[in-house]
């Protein structure tokens, strides 16, 4: 089985890279993009049977710093 | 006085926290992060910086999780002294010893240059060499030392005495200007600057020497 985490910073934390996503897409000629957030996503690969459980425990202890980022489970 | 430099695949700065530690007159052991335990009667353990793990996942994430680390936490735990500079410093928020996380320097860029700072509290075996208010100038090198914390924490940090460096002039975007701050017990320092590279006038600073001084003397006779 698979999991796909995705890590994206806590609203309200700034993302100075989103912002530089944001201002090259204006420079591209890009209108009307009015925020970027920049995150990252980590397939794992599991064997059969993990719980989402155990993969939310995963995140707690290293895949997201939950002092500035939030995370996203789903269970491909 | 005992101390313990811990050194993981990529810390670069590790030799030269050992060298400043030493020339203070403290009995040096480097550890390498696959050991379980520390050396015995380890007054301070100094996690230097550098770019462990390449900085892979989040800096100082990997690090904070090697097996040294539960050994670090502990001696934090029992009242140990501990010193985290620059990516050490990230690794020590990441371990949950310090509160807040450190975070792509607002401008995106690597900065490396040396940068005044004030000494916010000289209450401390590491600050209480300098004076009050004392301004500093340290070098930084770092991609990631823009401080973040919430209000709550930052409230608090200010309200316990806990900033122990501030930038004068912000060059990471670092929320309340903060380049170092205090445990609650005020025995685990992290710190962006690197004290351990003012220590010669060859540096181009001397400021760092106050700190190894007076963290060497003041754990020699605690």
């Amino acid at each position: 089985m698979k999991a796909r985490v995705t890590v994206m910073l806590k609203t309200g934390v700034l993302d100075p890279q989103g912002e530089a996503i944001r201002h090259a897409l204006g420079a591209l000629g890009f209108d009307g993009v009015e925020g970027v957030r920049q995150g990252k996503v980590i397939e794992l690969e599991l064997a059969e049977g993990t719980t989402e459980q155990t993969v939310r425990t995963m995140c707690e202890k290293l895949l997201a710093n939950t002092v500035i980022e939030s995370y996203r489970i789903e269970v491909l | 006085m005992k101390a313990a430099v811990i050194v993981f695949p990529g810390s670069n700065c590790d030799r030269d926290m050992a060298v400043a530690l030493r020339q203070a007159g403290a009995d040096v052991t480097m550890v390498w992060h696959k050991d379980a335990a520390l050396p015995a009667g380890v007054d301070l353990v100094a996690v230097p910086g550098g770019f462990s793990f390449g900085d892979y996942l989040r800096c100082g994430a990997i690090a904070a999780r090697a097996p040294i680390g539960q050994a670090v936490a502990a001696h934090a735990t029992r009242g140990g002294y501990v010193l985290g500079v620059c990516n050490g410093f990230q690794v020590l928020t990441e371990m949950g010893l310090l509160p807040g996380a450190l975070m792509r320097n607002a401008g995106l860029k690597f900065i490396c240059r040396t940068v005044p700072m004030r000494v916010e509290t000289t209450d401390s075996v590491y600050t209480g060499g300098y004076g009050p208010g004392q301004v500093v100038r340290l070098p930084i090198a770092h991609h990631d030392g823009n401080f973040v914390a919430d209000a709550e924490t930052l409230t608090r940090l200010a309200g316990e005495d806990r900033v122990a460096l501030r930038y004068v002039d912000n060059p990471n975007g670092a929320m309340d200007d903060i380049a170092g701050i205090l445990s609650a017990n005020r025995r685990v320092l992290g710190m962006m600057p690197h004290p351990e590279r003012a220590i010669d006038p060859l540096h181009g600073s001397t400021d760092g020497l106050p700190m190894f001084a007076s963290l060497v003397a003041g754990l020699v006779a605690a």
